[in-house]
C-alpha cells in the first residue's frame, strides 16, 4: 500500500509502517539525528529529529512518528532549527570533548558534524560533564563515558542487533551511566567484543582502542578506506579496511554489506594485524644441502619448484603429483591450482582443505 | 546454504544441529537471535551446552556421534503424527513409501537408547519442526566430521523433504561454510571429482569440454581425495603443491600427516607464514595476504564477492595466482599467461555453468538492485539465485535416503573411557596463524583449556586449572583442565587452535567412506592427572 504526505511543501509517497524520518531520508530530505541508527528500533531520545506536523500542538520526533495520509510536515522551520541548536548546545555542555578523532569509530563524529553544521563553537550553558569514564584493561574497547550523551545506541545495538545484552544503563537523569552488569569489566560481562557499540556511538564515547593506538603514529586525520570481504569464516561480511601510509590501522563494518548489514564479530573487527606482522614471509625459501631453509631468489625457487615436479612426473608418472588448493586464497588461486594439475598433468589429483 | 543469510530472520522453527554458530559464525547467529526475538522457536541438538543451547526453547544434549539416530527418531514421529507434506512429497520427491516403511522401526524410544536424549524431547522436537510451515535447518562440521557424515546430511534432507521445508523463505537445509573462500575453492574445481562449477569429471562431455579449453586430455576417472593422497605419500604420491593450508595442524592424526609429508620427494608450499607445514617443504613461496590481494571469493550463501588489496605486500611476496603460473610456465604448460586476476576469473566463469552470467566487472560492481550475484547465475541477464530448489531440484526429484545408524569408528572402552570432541572458539581461528598474530586476542583467549564437567573431575582425579595427560589410540598430549557445565558428564572438548596443545595428534579414528571427511568430532580418550 502506498500513500501520500507533504514534506516541506513537496508531496511524497510512503509505505505503510514507515516513519516520517524514513520517508524524508528516502526523498533526500536531511533531518539531523543522534540517537538514530537505521538498523535499530526507533528510540526518540535525542529529540534532534523533531519536525512540525500540522495539527500537532508541539513538534514531534520524526523517528518515532509514523507517516500518515495527508500529513503536512515541516522539517526545517526557524523555530525547529532554534530548538535543535539549543539541544545541541545542551549536549555539548555535558561533554568533555566534541571534536573527536574519526578512528574512534564509524559514527564517532556525528555529534561533531552536527555542531559544525549548526555552527556551534561553544556554549553559554553551564554544564557538568555527565558520565564517568571507566578504566577497563581490555585491548579493544575504550569506555570514555565523559563523551556519552545517553543516546542508548550501544545498549540497543548490543541487544537488538547482536542479541548479547551485555551493555546496560545505571541510574537516571543527569546521573545516567552506560555500563555492564554489576558495573564490571567488559570481559566479565556477556560482551563478545564484536565492536558494534564502538561503531554506532555518535560521540566516540565508546571507541576503538586498537585503531587509536595507531593514531599516535599518523600525522593527520586522513585515512583511506578499501571495501573488501572479511578473511575469516564463510559468512562473507563486507568490511572497509582503513589504511594510512600503506599501513592497516583499523576496520569498519560495511553498513551496506549484503551478508552482514553492518555487523561484525571480534575476529573480523579486531584480528587484522596478522597481515603486517613481522613473521610474514618476505622472500622465497629453499632447502639447502645442510637440510635447512634458506632465503632464495624467485628465479632459483621457482626453477627448483618446477624441476621437482618435472622429476616426479618423469620418474613416477603424472599420478605421482598432487595439489591442495586453499580455502583462504581467492578463487583465482583455486582455479589455477586445479588448472595446473588438470591442464598440466591431465589428472584430477587436486583437492582443497574442506575435508579437515 | 539452500537459503540466503537474510532468511535466517524468517523461520518460525529453527533446528540447529552440530553448529556452534554464536562462536563460529557469530554474524550469522545474529539473524537467528532476531528470529527468536520475533517469536521463532529454536531447537538445538549438540553434545555440548553451547551458547545456542542457552538461547534454545528445546535443547537436545545428544551423545557425540549419535546424530543419525536422533534424526531417524524425529522422522519416525513426523510420519507417525501425519505431519508430512503430502503434496510436496507427491510432486517433488521419490522413494517416500520405502522410506516410510523404513522409519517405522526407528522409534524415539529406540533413539533414546543411542542418543541418551529422552524420547519425550525427541517427540517434542519432531512435533515442533514437523508442524511448522517455515522450519529451517542449520548445521556445520558437527554433522559432517563423522564417519557417517553423509548419512547425517541425508537424514536432515529426509526431514526437510517429508515436511516440504525447502525452497521457500525461512526454510531450507543450510550448512554454514567455515572459511572465507572454502565455497569458492570448490566452485573453482579444486576437487578430485568435479571440474569448475561441479561438472563431474566422469562425464565424457565435460572431459571433452575441458580438453578443448585446456588442450589436454584429462582422466575420466575421479582423482583421489587429500586424505587418500596423504595415505599414499612416499608410496605413489611423490610431489605435492600445497597452497595456503597448515595441513599438519588442521588435519587429523598429526603424526601420520607429518610422516606422510616427510616421505615426499618434493614438497612446495605457498603461504604467508612459515607454518608448521611450510617448515617441512623443500621450497616455500611467499604469498600476498588478505588485504594485499585482488580477487574474488564466494560466501556460504553462494554470494560471489570482490576482495580488494588495501596495502602493498611485504618484501617480495607475490599473489598465489602469479606463483602458480610461474611454476606452470617453467614446466612448459600452456594457458598460464595472465597479468592480472581478472582474466583468470573470467575464464573460470566461461567454463562454469553456475558462474556463466558473472564476470569480473559485475562482481566489481557488487550486489545491486538488479544483481545479487548468488550462484547459480546461468546467463548475463540473470540476477542470481538467493534461494535454491524453489520449483525443482537440480537432479529432478528429491530422494529419500534409507539411512541406518552406525557407531563411531571408535567407541569408549575401559582403556579410553571418555569422549573427546573438538571444534573452534570465538576468539581464535583454525591454527591461529592469523588470530595468534593479532594484538589483543591473547587477552580474551590466552591458552587452550580442556572443558570437563565439574562432576567428572573427581572421578578422573583431575583438578580445575591443573594439567592432565590426555591419550587416545594414536598418542598423548598435555592439556590444562577447565571445569565447566558446557561439557556433559563423560564428554570433554578442546579446540585444535594451539600448536602447543596439538589436539589433532589424538584424532583420526576414521573417515566417512564417501567424502573422506575425518571423524574429528569423536575420539575416545583417557584422562590422567600429571
Amino acid at each position: 500500500m502506498s500513500d501520500k504526505l507533504q514534506i516541506d511543501g513537496i508531496e511524497v509517497s510512503f509505505l505503510e509502517g514507515e516513519t516520517v524520518l524514513e520517508v524524508a531520508q528516502r526523498h533526500q530530505i536531511d533531518i539531523p539525528t543522534l540517537c538514530y541508527d537505521p538498523r535499530l528500533e526507533p528510540f526518540g531520545g535525542c529529540r534532534l529529529c523533531i519536525v512540525e506536523m500540522e495539527g500537532a500542538r508541539n513538534p514531534v520526533a520524526s523517528c518515532t512518528t509514523k507517516a500518515a495520509s495527508d500529513a503536512v510536515i515541516r522539517t526545517s522551520t526557524g523555530t525547529i532549527e532554534t530548538y535543535r541548536k539549543t539541544l545541541l548546545e545542551m549536549v555539548m555542555s555535558e561533554n568533555r570533548e566534541v571534536d573527536v578523532h574519526p578512528l574512534r569509530g564509524y559514527a564517532s563524529r556525528e555529534l561533531a558534524y552536527l555542531c559544525d553544521k549548526y555552527e556551534i563553537k561553544g556554549t553559554e550553558i553551564e554544564g557538568t560533564i555527565s558520565g564517568t569514564s571507566k578504566t577497563d584493561d581490555n585491548p579493544f574497547i575504550l569506555r570514555d563515558y565523559e563523551l556519552c550523551i545517553s543516546c542508548y545506541r550501544c545498549v540497543r545495538v548490543c541487544a537488538e542487533q547482536e542479541g548479547d545484552h551485555a551493555i546496560n544503563v545505571m541510574n537516571r537523569g543527569f546521573q545516567t551511566q552506560i555500563t555492564t552488569e554489576f558495573d564490571g569489566l567488559l570481559k566479565d560481562s556477556a560482551c563478545t567484543f564484536c565492536g558494534q557499540c564502538i561503531q554506532t556511538c555518535p560521540t566516540g564515547a565508546l571507541a576503538d582502542k586498537k585503531a587509536l593506538r595507531a593514531v599516535d603514529e599518523v600525522t593527520d586525520d586522513l585515512f583511506d578506506k578499501t571495501r573488501t570481504i572479511c578473511p575469516y569464516c564463510g559468512v562473507g561480511c563486507s568490511v572497509d579496511v582503513l589504511t594510512q601510509n600503506d599501513k592497516i590501522i583499523g576496520i569498519h563494518p560495511a553498513m551496506d554489506g549484503p551478508a552482514n548489514q553492518g555487523a561484525l564479530c571480534v575476529k573480523g573487527q579486531f584480528a587484522y594485524d596478522f597481515v603486517q606482522h613481522p613473521d610474514r614471509l618476505k622472500t622465497p625459501l629453499l632447502r639447502g644441502d645442510d637440510g635447512e631453509l634458506h632465503e632464495a631468489t624467485w628465479e632459483a625457487a621457482l626453477d627448483f619448484a618446477a624441476e621437482g615436479f618435472r622429476k616426479a612426473n618423469s620418474e613416477h608418472g603424472r599420478h605421482g603429483i598432487y595439489g591442495i588448493a586453499s580455502g583462504r586464497a581467492p578463487s583465482e588461486a583455486a582455479y589455477l591450482m586445479q588448472k595446473f594439475v588438470r591442464a598440466g598433468f591431465g589428472t584430477n589429483y587436486i583437492d582443497n582443505c574442506s575435508r579437515a | 546454504m539452500s537459503n540466503p543469510l537474510v532468511d535466517m530472520q524468517k523461520p518460525d522453527v529453527i533446528f540447529c544441529i552440530g553448529t556452534n554458530m554464536t562462536e563460529c559464525h557469530p554474524v550469522a547467529a545474529t539473524g537467528l537471535k532476531k528470529a527468536i526475538a520475533r517469536g521463532a522457536k529454536l531447537i538445538v541438538a549438540d553434545p555440548r551446552r553451547i551458547g545456542l543451547a542457552e538461547l534454545s526453547h528445546l535443547y537436545l544434549p545428544l551423545r557425540v556421534g549419535s546424530d543419525t539416530a536422533l534424526l531417524l527418531g524425529m522422522a519416525h514421529v513426523i510420519a507417525r503424527e501425519g505431519l508430512i507434506d503430502e503434496e510436496f512429497i507427491e510432486n517433488r520427491t521419490t522413494g517416500f513409501d520405502d522410506f516410510f516403511e523404513h522409519i517405522s522401526q526407528w522409534t524415539p524410544e529406540w533413539a533414546e537408547t543411542i542418543t541418551e536424549v529422552p524420547a519425550q524431547d525427541i517427540e517434542t522436537a519432531a512435533m515442533l519442526y514437523g508442524s511448522s510451515d517455515a522450519a529451517a535447518i542449520f548445521y556445520t562440521l558437527g554433522i559432517t566430521e563423522h564417519i557417517c557424515g553423509v548419512e547425517n546430511v541425508q537424514s536432515l534432507c529426509n526431514l526437510a523433504l517429508m515436511t516440504g521445508n525447502i525452497g521457500r523463505e525461512g526454510t531450507g537445509i543450510n550448512p554454514m561454510r567455515g572459511q572465507n573462500n572454502i565455497q569458492g575453492a570448490g566452485d573453482s574445481g579444486a576437487l578430485p571429482n568435479n571440474y569448475p562449477g561441479f561438472q563431474s569429471v566422469t562425464d565424457p562431455k565435460h572431459q571433452a569440454k575441458f580438453k578443448e579449453a585446456y588442450g589436454k586430455e584429462i582422466d575420466l576417472e575421479k582423482g583421489i581425495t587429500k586424505v587418500t593422497a596423504l595415505e599414499l605419500c612416499g608410496d605413489s604420491i611423490h610431489a605435492m603443491l600445497i597452497d595456503g593450508e597448515n595441513t599438519l595442524l588442521s588435519d587429523p592424526d598429526r603424526e601420520h600427516c607429518e610422516h606422510a609429508l616427510r616421505s615426499l620427494d618434493h614438497l612446495v608450499v605457498i603461504d604467508i607464514f612459515l607454518t608448521e607445514t611450510a617448515k617441512l617443504a623443500d621450497v616455500v613461496l611467499p604469498a600476498t595476504a588478505w588485504g594485499e590481494t585482488d580477487g574474488i571469493c564466494t560466501n556460504t550463501e553462494r554470494r560471489v564477492q570482490r576482495l580488494r588489496a588495501a596495502v602493498p605486500p611485504p618484501g617480495e611476496a607475490k599473489p598465489d595466482w602469479w606463483i602458480i603460473c610461474e611454476i606452470a610456465k617453467r614446466l612448459g604448460f600452456n594457458g598460464f599467461e595472465y597479468d592480472t586476476p581478472e582474466p583468470i576469473f573470467n575464464e573460470l566463469c566461461s567454463l562454469s555453468p553456475i558462474y556463466a552470467g558473472l564476470d569480473w566487472e559485475r562482481i566489481e560492481n557488487g550486489a545491486t538492485d538488479t544483481f545479487n550475484n548468488q550462484w547459480p547465475v546461468p546467463h548475463k541477464e540473470h540476477p542470481g539465485t538467493p534461494r535454491l530448489h524453489e520449483d525443482t531440484f537440480v537432479n529432478g526429484k528429491g530422494i529419500f535416503s534409507k539411512v541406518h545408524y552406525r557407531d563411531p569408528a571408535e567407541t569408549i572402552s575401559d582403556d579410553f573411557p571418555v569422549w573427546l570432541t573438538t571444534g573452534r572458539r570465538l576468539q581464535s581461528y583454525h591454527t591461529r596463524t592469523q588470530t595468534g598474530r593479532s594484538q589483543g586476542i591473547d587477552y580474551l583467549l590466552p591458552e587452550e583449556l580442556l572443558e570437563v564437567n565439574p562432576a567428572d573431575l573427581e572421578k578422573w582425579q583431575l583438578s580445575d586449572g591443573e594439567w592432565c595427560k590426555m591419550s587416545s589410540a594414536r598418542g598423548s598430549i598435555n592439556i590444562k583442565v577447565k571445569a565447566t557445565n558446557r561439557s556433559p558428564r563423560g564428554t570433554v572438548f578442546a579446540s585444535f587452535s594451539f600448536s602447543d596443545v596439538p589436539v589433532n595428534l589424538l584424532t583420526g579414528s576414521g573417515y566417512d567412506p564417501i567424502t573422506h571427511t575425518a571423524e574429528l568430532k569423536v575420539c575416545p580418550v583417557r584422562l590422567e592427572p600429571l
